[in-house]
């Protein structure tokens, strides 16, 4: 198993007309991932061809709920149109929705947050501003390179894409169940919890990588999570620990105002609670492959 | 992008919540003027206040009252080039003085934690709000679909305890606050202090605005409220190239890919500076995102080498997206483009390049052979390697 994405996951991409949301729609097929259609509104009724298969234009996600069977969206769209279609991805109530886009308003991401809620939380979203969500071996959605690292039974949750990457391509010889992107904007949807809380539930998944980066104190609540419900063994890594106050650190979340948000507050937080947190990415790597070779 | 009391306040004043009377001076002579139409129009006294994007103006004597003309005229010249908490203050903002019955606190803000919105407001308002007691705090999340009416408003009012005559005021000031905050895409509004003046009248005598940069696109005309003088000179360039930089006061001079991976690089850098002389540390956040083409990575050693505090380079790129072959070439065409305009990359710079096609990548700079270009295969010997050849050139 894996946590959200499965070689059962039917994927269509909003936007998937566009240069980017083209380009990846190829990659996630190359991948193996089942991509089964895409929705542009504007082109509804035409197909593109992706990777030698052709992939059917819906006007709604509805709509290609309807025809395809989807079960997960990715977003591509452009910021100024992306609430309109995370918006309309939520009243189809598909499941999952990854929105990749980056720059949008956090007006708009509360928004359509609130809207996921008063929903029911029918829809499960992640992002924006992520890389997405991979399953090695089974299924990815979003820009997760596939080819970095094989299945394996460690989970990663990571607000930052690239680190991401680095965490799998250290750890490629244990593998991961899933590899989430959260995203680093102040307003976002599915968050270290809630991945915390699907890999302590999953039987695939054995320990658990969680990567932050200073602001907010999203990584000082999932360590009180983490004392409270999870078992499994989890190491960390935070970064920006030299970051200045004030500054944005590329992410619109990354900055630490006042005494808030600094890296030292959360590795103190979750070193607290017996995570252990590896000082760079290889250390936390190091940490992670002690845990595994023990289990 | 914070704003000056003065933008924040003008900004009120168009959505009709009340301000006192006043202008911006950025010399003794205009903050003269400016007091001697204000008593001219009945003011009995006039603030000068130094616009700086920090707190603590008052304490740090950047907020004085004047009785004459004369007066203004002097207080404004011993605030203006005055440094407050590193910020020099370049204007003062010249406003009536107002006759002050009570103060409160009131605002609007992101709450990340619930990703929703909170109001805060309470009775006990003009002090530094970190320092109010938490049980003396309303705290009413908004909900963002629902947002805030005239009850909602008035709800918030009472929860925060003000007295019931700043009640009404206070409320049709709260309800004109959020047409601001979301009108103009802001993730912070606050008014401290809220004041009840001695004619029971309710205005905002401070503001603070925090808007959203993200939000810009359907904000044309915030781009005008950038404080573009107080920008460092490197990040303005930055900026115009459309580049992530951050300047730092290290250096060793840092470029990536991805905002997470460049402040671990920062991070692992610092580290490994403290094992040489002098402790090289980070000179720059600099994140070339996705792509790096020829042009944004001699976009980007540019803008480092005019750094001359830099005196080692550290290229830090882990291929998810963007392959390596790509980001060699990259500085191997800046290499040639820097050289064809007569410049010379006259720092070593230490590479690590790893994932997609980072075999071809590393390939492509053995070939080229560049002077001065190293490659070290793992990040943390690679920052130590950068961090080691910083404290030499130092």
């Amino acid at each position: 198993m894996a946590i959200w994405l499965t070689e059962n996951s039917k994927i269509i991409v909003q936007g998937i007309t566009g240069s980017e949301g083209s380009k990846h729609s190829a990659r996630m097929l190359r991948s193996g991932a089942n991509v089964v259609g895409g929705v542009n509104a504007r082109k509804a009724g035409t197909t593109v061809t992706l990777e030698g298969k052709e992939l059917p234009v819906f006007g709604t996600v509805a709509e290609a709920i309807k025809a395809t069977g989807a079960d997960v969206s990715v977003v591509f769209v452009p910021p100024k149109f992306t609430k309109d279609a995370v918006v309309e991805a939520i009243e189809a109530e598909i499941p999952l929705a990854v929105v990749i886009t980056e720059g949008v308003p956090v007006q708009d991401s509360a928004e359509f947050w609130a809207l996921a809620v008063a929903k029911g939380g029918k829809t499960r979203i992640i992002g924006p501003n992520c890389p997405g969500i991979a399953s090695p071996g089974k299924s990815n959605a979003g820009i997760i390179p596939a080819d970095i690292t094989p299945a394996g039974r460690i989970g990663l949750v990571s607000k930052s894409g690239t680190l991401t990457y680095q965490m799998m391509f250290e750890l490629r010889d244990f593998g991961f169940s899933t590899c989430v992107g959260i995203g680093g904007d102040p307003v976002i949807g599915t968050t270290h919890i809630d991945a915390l809380q699907a890999f302590q539930d999953d039987p695939d998944t054995d320990a658990i990588v969680m990567i932050g980066e200073i602001g907010g104190d999203a990584e000082e609540r999932a360590a009180a999570y983490i004392e409270q419900h999870i078992t499994k063994p989890v190491v960390g890594y935070v970064a920006g620990f030299t970051a200045p106050e004030g500054k944005t650190m590329g992410h619109a979340g990354a900055i630490v105002s006042g005494s808030a948000g600094t890296a030292q507050a959360k590795k103190d937080a979750l070193e607290k609670v017996g995570v252990r947190v590896g000082k760079t990415p290889s250390e936390t790597a190091r940490l992670m492959r002690e845990i595994m070779q023990n289990l | 992008m914070d704003l000056f009391e003065h933008q924040a306040k003008e900004l009120f004043a168009e959505y009709g919540v009340p301000v006192p009377t006043g202008k911006v001076a950025h010399t003794p002579a205009e903050a003269k003027a400016i007091a001697t139409e204000l008593f001219a129009a009945g003011s009995k006294k006039v603030v000068i206040k130094a616009q700086v994007k920090t707190g603590g103006r008052g304490k740090a004597g950047g907020v004085k009252l004047a009785d004459t003309p004369d007066e203004a005229e002097a207080l404004a010249t011993q605030i203006l080039g005055m440094d407050i908490k590193g910020h020099t203050v370049h204007k003062v903002l010249v406003e009536e003085g107002s006759a002050i019955a009570q103060e409160f606190y009131f605002s609007f803000l992101l709450d990340r934690a619930n990703r929703t919105y909170l109001s805060i407001c309470t009775v006990e308002g003009g002090v530094e709000i970190e320092d109010v007691p938490h049980d003396q705090l309303a705290l009413i999340q908004i909900n963002a679909l629902e947002g805030v009416d005239a009850a909602k408003a008035r709800e918030i009012a009472v929860a925060g305890r003000l007295p019931e005559i700043a009640i009404d005021g206070a409320a049709d000031i709260i309800a004109k606050l959020w047409t601001v905050f979301t009108k103009e895409d802001a993730t912070l509004v606050e008014v401290n202090p809220l004041i009840l003046t001695a004619d029971d009248q309710v205005r905002a005598l401070d503001g603070k605005v925090s808007l959203d940069e993200n939000a810009a696109f359907r904000q044309p005309r915030q781009e005008q409220l950038e404080d573009k003088a107080a920008a460092d000179p490197l990040e303005a360039k930055a900026k115009e190239k459309d580049l992530n930089y951050v300047k730092l006061d290290g250096n060793v001079g840092i470029i990536g890919n991805g905002a997470g991976l460049v402040m671990s690089t920062l991070d692992v850098v610092a580290y490994a500076g403290e094992e040489f002389p002098g402790s090289p540390k980070p000179a720059n956040f600099l994140d070339i995102g996705g792509g790096a083409s020829a042009e944004v990575m001699a976009a980007g050693l540019e803008i480092i080498l005019s750094d001359p505090s830099v005196k080692s380079i550290f290229v830090n790129v882990f291929g998810g997206i963007t392959a390596c072959d790509a980001v060699a070439n990259g500085i191997v065409a800046a290499y040639e483009l820097l050289g064809s305009r007569g410049e010379t990359v006259d720092r070593p710079l230490v590479v690590r390049l790893d994932g997609n096609n980072a075999e071809l990548g590393r390939q492509i700079l053995n070939d080229a052979a560049l002077k001065g270009v190293e490659q070290v295969e793992t990040m943390d010997d690679a920052a130590r390697r950068a961090a080691e050849l910083a404290a030499v050139g130092a």
